[in-house]
């Protein structure tokens, strides 16, 4: 059949299933955009910002598992695209991204809106395609799709130049994508891998189990429960890895590393043996790494056998898809028991446990996050920005249901809560989805509550609202003795004033008895609604391990120390 | 040039707009040090060869060959280091050659196997090929005469003999999944 470039990349993208897209157009993209009133099955939404775009895709992509889509313009349409894709391929999240691009013969002249996006985006996407002619449209779409999803997933930029998308040609969809190259991930683990796995598995006295973002892009729940079940393992999960088990399994320690809890921390420390699945070691979790698990051998299983002595030398390293090397392993592993390791475990959680204040001048983070966490009875879909109110969204938020807790892990972007959330809530209107926003994150792209607004996409908007840069704040009180450079805000806008610009209802709360009366009011709203939480501007995460150091050296909240001795004071 | 130890990798790649770009992008990105690196057509239409040197022990190029590999464009690639392997470097050194020198230096371009591929009233042009142990002694041989312009190939490598089963990248014997290295060199990563 006869079709434009632009027709064929329309009917590419619909058997793709792809089902929504978010963009912004402009001239060097223009033919595609005045082809989709033909295709009705394809929904776009008008964003207000190509970043917003990359990092909606993100977010739609890892609430539902489906590969979101962004479109923009050439040029700085496709250069704002950049974060969201860096921030997609740090944290292997399938993405396409369709940028337009000056005319072929244009390309190189240094035309009007011209970027050389192939060349700008290289190093962040996991491939990039120019499509020259307009036939090649079906299979690269159908090449950039299988390659976003398989393996280690991953952003793929496709470059669409004008003329392309108004040549005309044959449309022939290829029912399976045409590598001429073998581009075969390795699924499977070998038999003798998975037998010394095994073996070690049997062997340790304290294993643990480092459950990361594979575990959830793998949809590996099941095994890693089945297996710490069946050895009697505590699991260990990474910032991204949170939400990979239900939060109140008692096997699920939580979060290790920077500003993980400090039990779990202590865990790796103790350990015998790290069964580390689907992460990669990244100096958040391990800390200085020639000190990280010093007693323990490690078994790292990963889909991107790159990773599999990267940074750390396992003992057996097995490159794999999660689910089914732990299927695999399973038929090798007998049940097993740590009663011992758990019951000390256990201690550890009771001698250093989190420090939740509450009832000061401002609201506490920690008390609003652990508010939406009963009042959303664990189930929302939970999307956080970057800084402290991210940590204690990991500390303190009790999934009881899996893989509902997105947030940009590798790269630590900033104004990922807004736009992904957007696009969490497009993909999943099943959920109540809440986005945990520093007033710092939430200014980079509040721009995305007009589009919430306009088609009433229903995200619950929570700024953590401590008028400072939070993080770096902390980072100043601890490390450079209080000199606030550049982190405290002087002069914040009125956030519930801008809801109501927006075409929001904004909702402020400035005491900690009216924390929970917005949290209902802003469930029970049927659109998207904007609280303005005003917290305590110099609240500090803890525990803490400075970068660089150890996971020995975690310093705790002080508080909890000053509770412990007037406690015995008062006995 | 090369310090410690080096690698010899070896793969095949799409013959495609930007596969080089590719290449380069994740051998700057990652800090890898490439002590030379040739490419040429290989036996396959559309397939290029890239013969790699890498600087670094078993563990540099460990990265090196898994990081390159995620490339799709990259279609083979393996660390032949270990194998019996032809290696070869071509070098093309243009030499000043004063009359009373002229004999002197045909008896070193004797002596290698090189060839006088251009002469001039005072300079000749002399192609060398061996490894490059072979062509850096015959350049710094050469040196006193007053060397203009060098120019070297990089290594070209190629495992001797067949493999059954396995194409001459002998691809087939590398594991997917290695044990790997042992904890890297200590790096600075206190950015916030
Ligand atoms: C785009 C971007 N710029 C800068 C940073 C560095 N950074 C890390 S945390 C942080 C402060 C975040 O402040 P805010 O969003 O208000 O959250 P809070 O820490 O106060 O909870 C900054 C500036 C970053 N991670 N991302």
């Amino acid at each position: 059949m006869k079709m434009t470039g632009a027709q064929m990349m329309c009917e590419s993208l619909i058997r793709e299933g792809v089902d929504v897209m978010f963009g912004i157009p402009g001239g060097a993209i223009l033919p595609f955009y005045q082809t989709l009133p033909e295709f009705p099955a394809l929904k776009h939404i008008l964003v207000r910002h190509e970043q917003g775009a990359t990092h909606a895709a993100d977010g739609y992509s890892r609430a539902s598992g489906r590969t979101g889509v962004a479109i923009g313009t050439s040029g700085p349409g496709s250069t704002n695209m950049i974060t969201g894709i860096a921030c997609a391929q740090t944290d292997s999240v399938p993405m396409v991204c369709i940028t337009g691009q000056v005319a072929r013969g244009a390309i190189g002249t240094d035309a009007f809106q011209e970027t050389d996006i192939i060349g700008a985006s290289m190093p962040v996407v996991k491939h990039s395609y120019q499509v020259m002619h307009a036939v090649d449209v079906p299979r690269v779409v159908r090449e950039a799709f299988y390659l976003a999803k398989t393996g280690r997933p991953g952003p793929v930029l496709i470059d669409f130049p004008k003329d392309v998308q108004t040549e005309v040609g044959d449309f022939v969809w290829p029912e399976e994508p045409q590598f001429e190259v073998d581009y075969r991930p390795v699924l499977d683990a070998n038999p003798a891998d998975l037998k010394q796995a095994a073996q070690l598995i049997a062997q340790a006295q304290r294993p643990v189990i480092l459950a990361g973002h594979g575990v959830i892009i793998a949809n590996a729940f099941d095994e890693v429960q089945q297996l710490a079940e069946k050895t009697q393992t505590p699991v260990i999960t990474t910032l991204l890895g949170v939400g990979g088990m239900v939060s109140d399994h008692p096997l699920n320690l939580g979060m290790p590393g920077m500003h993980g809890v400090a039990w779990a921390s202590m865990a790796i420390n103790e350990a015998d043996l790290l069964i580390a699945i689907g992460m990669r070691f990244d100096d958040r979790v391990t800390g200085r790494l020639s000190a990280f698990a010093p007693g323990a051998k490690i078994i790292h299983v990963d889909i991107d056998p790159a990773e599999i002595g990267k940074n750390v030398r396992p003992t057996v390293g097995i490159a794999g898809d999660a689910n089914r090397v732990l299927r695999q392993l399973s038929q090798y592993i007998a049940p097993a028991t740590h009663p011992e390791w758990l019951a000390h475990l256990d201690r550890l959680k009771k001698e250093h446990p989190l420090f939740v204040p509450k009832g000061g001048e401002y609201v506490y983070q920690q008390e609003v996050v652990e508010s939406l966490s009963k009042l959303t009875d664990g189930r929302a879909i939970i999307v956080t920005g970057v800084g402290q109110h991210q940590m204690w969204a990991a500390q303190l938020y009790r999934f009881k249901e899996r893989g509902l807790f997105l947030s940009s892990g590798g790269q630590g972007t900033m104004g990922y809560e807004v736009p992904a959330a957007m696009g969490a809530a497009v993909a999943r209107p099943d959920k109540t989805v809440w986005s945990l926003a520093g007033d710092g994150g939430f200014q980079m792209t509040m721009y995305e509550l007009a589009t919430c607004a306009e088609n009433n996409i229903p995200v619950k908007f929570a700024i953590f609202n401590n008028n400072c840069l939070g993080m770096v704040r902390q980072w100043q009180t601890i490390f450079y003795k209080d000199s606030y450079v550049a982190t405290l805000y002087t002069k914040n806008p009125d956030f519930v004033k801008l809801a109501d610009a927006f075409g929001m209802p904004g909702i402020r709360v400035t005491k900690s008895d009216e924390i929970a009366d917005a949290i209902k009011k802003a469930n029970a709203h049927p659109g998207p609604v904007l609280v303005d939480f005003v917290v305590d501007p110099m609240e500090n995460v803890y525990p803490m391990i400075p970068a660089g150091q150890s996971l020995a050296e975690l310093i705790e909240d002080p508080r909890l120390k000053q509770r412990a001795t007037a406690g015995q004071k008062a006995h | 040039m090369a310090t410690g130890s080096t690698h010899t990798i070896v793969a095949i790649v799409h013959d495609r707009p930007g596969v080089l770009n590719r290449i380069a992008t994740v051998i700057r990105r990652r800090g890898f040090n490439i002590a030379s690196l040739s490419v040429g057509h290989s036996e396959r239409p559309g397939l290029s060869r890239i013969t790699f040197v890498v600087d670094g022990d078993e563990l540099v190029a460990d990265q090196v060959t898994k990081q390159l590999r995620k490339l799709v464009d990259v279609v083979r690639i393996a660390d032949i280091t270990g194998e019996r392997l032809v290696g070869r470097e071509l070098a093309l050194v243009k030499v000043r050659a004063a009359p009373q020198n002229r004999a002197e230096i045909i008896q070193f371009v004797d002596i290698f196997r090189a060839n006088i591929v251009d002469a001039s009233v005072e300079s000749l042009i002399i192609e060398v090929t061996g490894d490059e142990d072979k062509v850096t002694s015959l350049i710094s041989l050469l040196q006193p005469f007053g060397i203009s312009e060098v120019m070297r190939s990089g290594r070209l490598a190629m495992v001797r003999g067949m493999i059954a089963g396995g194409d001459s990248t002998n691809v087939a014997r590398v594991m997917a999944n290695g044990s790997g290295p042992t904890p890297l060199v200590e790096v600075d990563r206190s950015g916030g």
